[in-house]
């Protein structure tokens, strides 16, 4: 156990770390340009250190910090796969990373062609007509899919469409941005045996509510890993009713070159560019949310929107129907880049060995776990699954959070814990494309020991993770008694 | 090309391990009629040497900032950064984590976060913030968002001085959201008090003033405060360019409820405008109304209390409460975050007063230059830090195509967002400029015939 002290403990009065620009222009009074009411009275108290100090504090900070390039990373529905180098390389080209956004056009023909033929990839891959590249994240590119939906049911004369249908399944962000966009999220129900949509009970609501259905907004496959295979019949009962079908991207990673949610018959789309297409999720972003329509819902997408002339490359304004901006600039573009970057490394044939060997990986750990831990669904898996610690906690009172901490102790990540919320002690685990045999066989002799464990020394379960930095830390007290920012004479403990 | 390791070998041995005869068969549960029956049409995959040819090329034909002299802010800012930021902040442990959930093997993410709050906290003077938001545009809507409370309808008063991309995303939520925003025009390029103070009323849930505001006019912020203060109005100020936080008074010293903004400039690449980097200041009051992600320090369970890092306040956040969080983030900028406190550390307490000087002394010096040529005058009188309109002898878009042919990119076309000003052009100078590049500047528009 150690502790790295923060930055604003180390260094002292005087030290800095960088130099800055000479001032190499003639300079007149500070009160002569800034009347004084509005000048700063106390300097921001940011630290004093030195190079040396800044560089080997923050090599130490990474060095508490686990990353996919530290080991293996099953994170359900976060699609951890390798983020390749050469995709960050590209993205710091000068060309690239040192252009302004309000750059005249002539100036940045290659961003713009970038950006145009991303937009042609992405809307080849989802089935889709067009895509906006501005969202910043997928629960970003989830708002802006429901303002399309909004917009698009307003100019129908169905405004008063207020309800959003979201599986009991589903990602927290769903219901959070259909509040968002000022809809009333109403849930549907799982069907215990498929663990796909009850249909019964989607009927049902959309009897109940038939008038003023705005959208489902729907994961497949969803978050037990399971593609829904009445997404057909779902997509029409729901189109009957007047309302419109939001993909949820987070786990189109099994779709890849097998099927497109443009042909499963939804209307808008979301793409996590940072789980699909192998950008780094930087310990919480830069993400993007790219968000496809079909050709209806076009003329309401935000702008400008890419396109190509005779002098070469432009930006267009959208129509007068069109929702308006998500965000500032023309989107996480760097992130764009290495999007790129990734298709084009791959082309059709590689994207869909992508899919298939994500799948297989997945059901190479389900079939392998299921002698020790309950599997919530035992079928046929695609990109990940849900096993629990049922068993385990029936016999020994080991839970799902134990079971994840334990395996810290290991060199891994833990999968993905308590989600999705039907499913009780849920360790949802994903494992990507990009690991070795090797590795899926390491986590398998790990999760059994861990499971051994439970049986014969639950205690060294329920108290790791023991190898790590720090121990289990006090939530409890966070949220108590919040400290979110240090203060002058804070000192931390040891 | 590709990065799965597993050979055809080793995946027929895992199929027949689950008992598969072929891949194909893990896609049964895909109905036939929903397959995509032909290869997806995409270009073919490129080798790694292939591929860095053609991005080369299609990034050689950008104009980017390393090889033209540009006077363009308007909301984003060309800040020099240390070598030693990239060094640190691309160091893959950081690059490819996911967010912090497992505490005991995320404390270096976690504890940067936590610095890169109080760093915030230092520079605003505010209590407290959160660990990041898209950028300064949707940050400014969350911050609305949080002052309208949920459900609300309210009604916001913005100044016509703010961003003009930033007031465009806050009516495309206001659509969705159904609350109304009220727009006060700008006098001698800042907020008049008069025409904010007949804006202002009970019903307004919050005052939105940009300070320096876009046209790089200083508002008087003690004055407006005492208007958005005296209903029951949250006080919002928006800052774009955060090196100004070196000379002018601070969001707390002028009496602001909450300070939002975007400081991607600090640090990280500009890149075409993305990934940004928005941020969120807050009162305490206002703690457990923030959306986004929250770093918080606490001790081990148990025994050794340790000092340790956790995301806290989770119970604002969508993926426990949902339909009623306080927003629908997960994603956000930690990775620039990240950035931008590694940054502001190398800076530090002396660095970070130098940098609003020189960019200060820098756009003053430019000014006095330009508005010394004939045909050239300051647009406005109202005090500046970095940056400043100058109404021209010629349109703008006749001043671009000069910059265009001396091989350099001017200022801002404001015609572009305020109607009425198309002669008027914003310039931006940052300390990345030197007297050289102010003077080729004043070079060229001397040449410019009216």
């Amino acid at each position: 156990m150690s502790v790295e002290k923060l930055i604003f403990e180390k260094g002292a009065p005087g030290r800095r770390a960088a130099t800055m620009a000479a001032m190499d222009v003639p300079t007149e009074p500070l009160e002569s340009m800034i009347p004084a009411a509005m000048l700063r009275k106390e300097p921001a108290p940011l630290p004093e250190v030195s190079e040396i100090e800044v560089v080997r504090h923050y090599t130490h900070l990474s060095q508490r910090n686990f990353g996919v390039d530290t080991g293996f990373y099953p994170l359900g529905s976060c699609t951890m796969k390798y983020n390749p180098k050469i995709n960050e390389d590209m993205a710091v080209l000068p060309g690239f990373a040192r252009i302004h956004p309000l750059q005249p056009e002539s100036s940045v023909q290659g961003a713009i062609q970038l950006i145009y033929e991303l937009e042609q990839y992405l809307a080849e891959i989802s089935g889709m007509a067009r895509v906006t590249l501005q969202p910043s994240a997928g629960a970003h590119g989830e708002l802006t899919g429901l303002m399309l939906i909004k917009a698009y049911h307003q100019s129908q004369g169905q405004g008063h469409r207020n309800i959003v249908l979201i599986p009991d399944n589903a990602h927290g962000t769903n219901p959070a941005s259909a509040t968002l966009a000022d809809y009333k999220s109403v849930e549907v129900k799982t069907d215990p045996g498929t663990g796909g949509i009850d249909v019964n009970h989607l009927q049902a609501l959309l009897e109940g509510n038939a008038a003023n259905i705005a959208a489902i907004m729907l994961t497949n496959p969803n978050t037990l890993g399971l593609f829904d295979s009445k997404v057909v019949e779902i997509a029409q009962l729901v189109h009957e009713a007047g309302g419109q079908l939001y993909y949820d991207g987070a786990n189109a990673n099994a779709v890849l070159g097998i099927t497109r949610p443009g042909d499963m018959g939804f209307d808008v789309v979301h793409f996590n560019l940072h789980k699909t297409c192998s950008t780094p999720h930087g310990g919480g972003g830069p993400g993007s949310g790219p968000i496809g329509v079909k050709e209806h819902l076009v003329p309401f997408l935000p702008g400008p929107l890419p396109a190509k002339g005779d002098q070469g490359y432009y930006w267009q304004d959208p129509g007068s129907q069109s929702i308006g901006k998500v965000r500032a600039n023309m989107g996480n573009f760097g992130v764009l880049v290495r999007a790129y970057t990734y298709i084009r490394t791959y082309g059709p044939d590689g994207l869909l060995h992508v899919a298939q060997s994500a799948i297989l990986n997945a059901n190479y750990l389900k079939h392998e776990l299921a002698s020790d831990y309950t599997i919530a669904y035992p079928q046929t898996c695609q990109h990940e699954f849900v096993a629990t610690a049922e068993r385990q906690k029936e016999e020994s009172g080991v839970t799902a959070l134990d079971v994840a901490k334990r395996l810290l102790d290991f060199g891994m990540m833990a999968p993905t814990i308590y989600f999705p919320l039907i499913v009780h002690e849920a360790l949802m685990i994903e494992p990507t494309e990009t690991e070795t045999r090797e590795t899926l066989d390491y986590f398998v002799s790990v999760m059994k020991q861990i499971a051994e464990e439970s049986r014969t020394n639950p205690e060294i379960v329920k108290t790791a993770p023991h190898t790590t930095v720090v121990g289990r830390l006090d939530q409890a007290l966070a949220a108590r008694k919040p400290n979110l920012r240090w203060h002058p004479g804070q000192e931390v403990t040891h | 090309m590709s990065y799965i390791p597993n050979t055809p070998e080793d995946q027929q041995a895992m199929l027949e391990r689950i008992g598969l005869p072929t891949l194909e068969a893990l896609l049964a549960p895909v109905p036939e009629e929903v397959r995509l029956q032909r290869p997806l049409k995409l270009p073919a995959a490129l080798a790694e040497p292939d591929l860095k040819r053609l991005l080369n090329g299609m990034a050689a034909k950008n104009k980017h900032l390393d090889s033209v002299i540009s006077f363009l802010g308007a909301g984003t800012y060309d800040h020099a950064i240390p070598s030693i930021v990239p060094h640190l902040q691309r160091r893959s442990e950081f690059v490819t984590s996911y967010t912090p959930y497992q505490p005991e093997v995320s404390q270096g993410m976690l504890q940067a976060i936590y610095e890169f709050q109080t760093m915030i906290c230092q520079i605003t003077g505010l209590d407290i913030a959160n660990a990041s938001l898209y950028d300064g545009a949707t940050a400014l809507v969350e911050a609305v968002l949080l002052a309208i409370g949920p459900g609300g309808r309210g009604e916001v008063v913005i100044s016509l001085g703010v961003d003009p991309q930033y007031r465009r995303v806050l009516h495309t939520y206001a659509q969705a959201r159904g609350f109304s925003v009220k727009e006060v025009p700008t006098r001698d390029g800042v907020t008049p008090l008069e025409e904010l103070d007949q804006a202002v009323s009970t019903a307004t849930a919050a005052v939105v003033i940009q300070q320096p505001n876009f046209f790089g006019c200083i508002e008087n912020m003690n004055a407006i405060e005492s208007i958005a203060h005296k209903g029951k109005a949250v006080f919002i100020t928006t800052i774009t360019e955060p090196a100004s936080l070196g000379i002018l008074a601070s969001p707390a010293e002028y009496g602001a409820d909450l300070a939002v903004g975007e400081i991607m400039s600090f640090g990280n690449t500009m890149s075409y405008g993305g990934p940004a980097l928005g941020f969120m200041a807050a009162r305490n009051k206002y703690m457990r109304l923030l959306p986004g992600r929250l770093v918080g320090q606490t001790v081990e369970e148990g025994g050794e209390h340790q000092t340790g890092y956790v995301l806290t306040l989770q119970t604002r956040e969508q993926h426990i409460r949902r339909e009623r969080a306080t927003s629908n983030i997960c994603t956000n900028q930690s990775l620039l975050a990240v950035g931008a406190t590694i940054f502001m550390a190398a800076l530090g307490k002396q660095g970070f007063r130098e940098l609003g000087e020189l960019c200060l002394q820098k756009a003053h010096y430019a000014f006095r230059q330009i508005t010394a040529l004939p045909g050239y005058k300051a647009t406005f009188t109202s005090p500046f830090f970095n940056e400043f309109v100058i109404e021209a002898p010629v349109s703008v878009h006749t001043l671009q195509q000069h910059f265009e042919q001396a091989g350099m990119i001017g200022g801002y076309a404001l015609d572009d967002s305020y109607p009425g000003m198309e002669n008027c052009m914003l310039f931006c100078v940052t300390e990345t400029r030197t007297k050289q590049d102010i003077d080729y500047l004043v070079d060229v528009l001397k040449e410019v015939q009216a």
